[in-house]
């Protein structure tokens, strides 16, 4: 097993999800330049949190376009396991891997707080049975209110493909909507931070739950090391 | 040529800083005001002319990278010069 953790200019969690990874999980976890064209046969891409290319334009507009993105849309598109924190939720979205966009918090500002989230049953491996019916993780983001069409709402309500909801709704998301994976369930992103939510000193360690949940679709033997 | 592609918010998506600054145009006494949408405008100098290749063109990059169509829409101007 392999986690490849993405670095655009003006990442700045790289190196909190590289340790998620190798630190909280034990797993061998390298970076991956967004000028490379290739991602080297990971078992988990993460698309880390910042403010790539400066935010300019849209969050995550630009970086769509960068080298690496082209390499992880295949790779997506293969099946392969891809994680989106934050920006890289943003990146997702705009990259069309994740449905709907996020926009402005509907309070105007940037919300740096740790946030209650309910659990939802997005799957065999996203479950309340593996993560718990509650977790508490670090936001920290100005644009992570989820916006989608009515169609596309009900959608991945009817497909289940809500991971987490906010319990007090910090940015305006539509139905509380904090996570949500696509509809293969193979590509998974969120607003809160499960790599700021690991350490000692962090607020909660449920985000090694989380990255657990996310690797153990296709690496059930993750739920045994850690248990 | 001169292209200036304006970006605006779709009409039934939240703009919330379209929001905030129709409330302080209020608050500095504007009266009636029915809706505030706040967009952008980018401004492009290109050589050549305006063909239907080139509109095809910039429809797609409109498209894909300067508005994101889940959110927003766009239209442009070409003016000559």
């Amino acid at each position: 097993m392999n986690i490849a953790v993405l670095q655009f200019p003006g990442s700045n969690c790289d190196q909190d999800a590289f340790h998620l990874f190798a630190s909280g999980l034990g797993v061998p976890t390298r970076y991956v330049w967004h000028k490379d064209t290739h991602l080297g046969d990971p078992s988990l891409v993460v698309v880390p949190g910042g403010f790539s290319y400066g935010d300019y334009l849209r969050c995550g507009a630009i970086a769509r376009f960068s080298p690496v993105m082209g390499a992880v849309r295949e790779y997506a598109e293969r099946g392969g396991l891809v994680l989106g924190i934050c920006n890289g939720f943003q990146i997702l979205c705009e990259a069309g891997l994740l449905p709907g966009a996020l926009i402005r918090n509907s309070s105007l500002e940037y919300r740096c707080m740790t946030c209650d989230l309910a659990v939802e049953e997005a799957g065999p491996a996203f479950n309340t049975r593996l993560v718990g019916k509650r977790v508490r993780m670090p936001i920290g983001h100005g644009e992570g209110n989820f916006r989608i069409d009515d169609a596309g709402l009900e959608r991945l309500e009817s497909n289940h493909q809500v991971l987490l909801r906010y319990v007090d709704n910090p940015n305006g998301s539509l139905s509380s909507i904090a996570g949500i994976r696509n509809e293969e369930g193979n590509v998974f992103g969120m607003m809160p931070h499960p790599d700021r939510a690991f350490e000692r000193f962090h607020p909660s360690q449920d985000g090694l739950a989380i990255a657990r949940a996310v690797l153990a679709l296709r690496f059930p033997e993750i739920l045994k090391e850690s248990a | 040529m001169k292209i200036k592609v304006f970006v605006t918010p779709k009409k039934n998506v939240l703009d919330p800083q379209g929001v905030a600054v129709g409330h302080a145009l209020e608050s500095l006494g504007l009266k009636g005001l029915k809706g505030t949408r706040v967009g952008k405008v980018i401004e492009l100098e290109l050589e050549g002319a305006d063909t239907p290749q080139l509109r095809v063109q910039l429809d797609k990059l409109c498209r894909d990278l300067l508005s994101n169509p889940v959110i927003e829409d766009y239209h442009y101007e070409i003016a000559a010069g």
